[in-house]
């Protein structure tokens, strides 16, 4: 669902009363996010896109970097400096101001692999008793809440996102996903990762 | 002699198990990774979970009523993709174990419904709706929500779930106008309940214990 632009101008100049930084692409705080995760914060391999992230999961996470349960060893090198002194209204607010940008889809993945991906995403794989990722993370993969949008991220970051749940990385994070994650195999994960950076 | 008696012993022991085996299909490697499956979305202790779509409580709920749900999703008598999937090729003995096993987990309810909804709610559950005909909840469901046999226990149940199950009724259950079943009942209810009484009695409900 996109924000139709009034409501997003709404949101910006509500935002921009609270920090009044925010209007401006040069502002220190979002300029120390998109020098990796891109200008229009679409994302930059490693770094995933930000744009059209969802507000509570960007501020959890940023809160999990800075608390180092989100330890896979990219999150060690960047996230956890960069988070290191960042107060929780600034948080707010940059989880606040990506939100707010439109995302754009990677398509990056294998086209051959869409379909298998698909399949999964959306009907889970009962007989090996796989849930399917729709019901959490949504139809078109938008996310929802603390629940991220995977639609549109980068192949590779979301290749190594399934990879790393299975190694267990980040295993302070609520259950659901080491366990779900850890059942899927090479294949299944690179299928996945195909079909959700073609997602809209 | 001794010889010959352990191993007659041993040969009854592996006919008796393996007649055991047979009559439960069941083997417990695959019940405990069926019943993985089923905490991987409804929560390590059944209690529900709120994801893109609310994932209801299965905690405490009625092995009756549990049994019947999985059942009317392979049967099309309850529409949910996802469940139709889930359930369609478990076997009746896999289905009455998975149905039986929440029925002793009692987590805390996972709480966030509106508070100041509740009190409205106690009693729409407690009374009914005197004014549009429409029965108090407890009395099928219980006074305490817990419910009964294929009537659902309803104490602790998420509350996005008991909002979207209440307003969707007819297009998900009772799908099949030739085989009715124990959803009828709610019909006239749901058809009566007005959008804030449902939000209502779904608060209410969502805190009990």
């Amino acid at each position: 669902m996109k924000l139709t632009r009034s409501r997003r101008a709404i949101l910006v100049i509500g935002f921009a009363a609270v920090f009044p930084w925010a209007g401006h692409a040069e502002s220190l705080a979002i300029r120390n996010c998109t020098w990796c995760h891109g200008v229009s914060a679409h994302g930059y391999s490693p770094a995933p896109g930000l744009a059209g992230q969802r507000r509570e999961y960007i501020q959890n996470q940023l809160k999990n970097f800075s608390e180092h349960t989100r330890d896979n060893p990219f999150s060690r090198l960047y996230m956890w400096g960069a988070t290191a002194n960042l107060s929780p209204a600034t948080a707010h607010g940059l989880a606040f101001y990506f939100s707010t940008l439109s995302p754009q889809a990677a398509n990056d993945g294998n086209r051959e692999l869409e379909a298998e991906g698909r399949s999964i995403y959306q009907l889970g794989m009962p007989d090996s008793n796989t849930a399917a990722c729709v019901v959490c993370h949504g139809p078109n993969a938008e996310g929802v809440g603390e629940i991220p949008r995977l639609g549109g991220l980068a192949y590779t970051y979301l290749k190594r996102r399934l990879e790393q749940w299975g190694e267990g990385y980040h295993a302070a994070a609520r259950p659901p996903m080491p366990r779900i994650a850890s059942k899927l195999s090479a294949n299944q994960i690179e299928a996945l990762a195909s079909y959700l950076s073609f997602v809209k | 002699m001794n010889l010959i008696k352990a191993t007659s012993r041993l040969v009854i022991l592996t006919i008796a198990f393996s007649s055991a085996a047979r009559a439960d299909a069941v083997s417990k490697q695959n019940f405990e990774a069926k019943i993985g499956y089923c905490q991987d979305c409804h929560g390590p202790s059944g209690q529900g979970y709120r994801g893109f779509y609310p994932i209801p409580r299965l905690a405490g709920q009625q092995t009756e009523y549990l049994e019947n749900q999985l059942r009317a999703f392979v049967e099309h008598r309850r529409t949910n993709n996802i469940m139709f999937n889930v359930a369609h090729n478990l076997s009746p003995t896999m289905i009455r174990a998975l149905a039986t096993n929440f029925r002793h987990f009692n987590p805390r309810p996972l709480g966030g419904a509106p508070k100041n909804l509740v009190a409205a709610g106690k009693k729409i559950f407690e009374d009914g709706v005197p004014s549009a005909n429409i029965v108090a909840c407890a009395a099928c469901h219980g006074p305490d929500a817990t419910g009964k046999d294929e009537f659902p226990r309803l104490a602790g149940q998420i509350y996005p779930y008991v909002v979207k199950t209440l307003s969707n009724w007819g297009k998900e259950r009772g799908q099949i106008p030739g085989k009715p079943d124990t959803s009828a009942v709610m019909q006239p209810v749901v058809h009566s309940l007005t959008k804030s009484q449902i939000e209502a009695v779904a608060a209410y409900v969502s805190y009990l214990r």
